[in-house]
């Protein structure tokens, strides 16, 4: 197995965990932070396949770049939203997520 | 949340996990080479280094609309920017050795920034690494309380904010004459792209460090 192939499983790990961080953790800082373990596990991905030949693959590299300037300008975006949901609500959950809501299912 | 509930999506996203693993463990062997693609075609670029190439002259694309997405992540924060309830945060002074310390990095890093965005045209570098340095200064210069024109962004900031996506936008047009989008003339693309990446570098600068500035509370 080579090198590039190994970046490429752990991105497929990191994926499936920030996947389940972002389903099961109700702080939304938590959900913000696992989303940006599942992007880089996307971006692990793309790399670490893209040179499972030998040679480095300029094309992936050069999404991936790019991959990371919106991921943090998402990350801002959903931090400011954040902030705002805390200041209205005093919560820094979804309403579905906190403690004293109503059951949905039964 | 159920503990039953919660075990279904570990269990669904380890499955998820080994499916990704096995299907990269099955892929075939590359149909289209691109690096070597990009290798033929590097000489017509402008620039010398492949990632370079790829970001700013083949995939040109990607890069215009990242950056429009960026300007427009930042309007989204400046909308956000004012606590609903009214209420804000007074910044504490900030302590005169981190002034002082922000005033005499700040140049290097700015220097730094525009030694990344020259030697992006052949070596590791470019306007988004450049772009990086910039935001970092600036937003050291912000903590130290050295920024005030981010309080109330006037024309000359809201321009620099806007200025990378414009050029960028017109060298993009003055192309539509010669056939498509995005299409450079060879003998100018290398200058296209220099000008290209430095109205970026100033814009990306610009956004990433009010992406900061303007959700941290600065704005009262």
């Amino acid at each position: 197995m080579s090198a590039a192939l190994l970046y490429a499983l752990a991105g497929a790990a990191l994926f499936a965990i920030g996947l389940a961080g972002l389903l099961l953790q109700p702080h939304l800082l938590r959900k913000i932070l696992a989303f940006n373990i599942l992007g880089s596990g996307a971006f692990l991905i793309l790399v670490g396949l893209g040179q499972r030949d030998g040679t480095a693959d300029p094309v992936p590299q050069a999404m991936v770049l790019t991959g990371i300037v919106v991921a943090i300008a998402a990350t801002a975006l959903a931090l400011a939203l954040a902030r705002q949901l805390l200041d209205l609500t005093g919560q820094m959950r979804l309403p579905e997520d906190r403690p004293d809501a109503e059951p949905v299912d039964d | 949340m159920k503990v039953w509930l919660t075990a279904l999506i570990a269990l669904l996203c380890s499955g998820l996990a080994l499916a990704l693993g096995a299907a990269m463990l099955a892929l075939p062997e590359f149909v289209v080479r691109l690096p070597g693609q990009v290798t033929a075609n590097l000489v017509d670029s402008g620039v010398a280094h492949p990632v370079t190439a790829v970001l700013l002259n083949f995939r040109g694309y990607d890069t215009l609309l990242e950056v429009a997405v960026l300007l427009l992540a930042l309007l989204g924060v400046f909308a956000l920017s004012h606590h609903a309830s009214g209420h804000a945060h007074p910044s504490a002074p900030a302590h005169p050795v981190l002034q002082t310390l922000a005033q005499l990095l700040a140049p290097l890093m700015v220097l730094v920034a525009g030694y990344l965005l020259w030697v992006g045209a052949h070596a590791p570098g470019g306007a988004f690494q450049a772009g990086a340095v910039l935001a970092a200064a600036g937003v050291l210069l912000g903590l130290a309380g050295l920024l005030p024109a981010w309080a109330q962004p006037g024309v000359l900031l809201r321009g620099g904010l806007a200025l990378g996506l414009l050029v960028f936008l017109a060298v993009a047009v003055a192309g539509l004459p010669q056939g498509e989008l995005l299409h450079y003339p060879p003998a100018l693309a290398g200058a296209l792209i220099l000008l290209v990446e430095a109205g970026l570098t100033l814009s990306i600068g610009l956004t990433l460090a009010g992406l900061y500035l303007a959700s941290a509370g600065w704005r009262q």
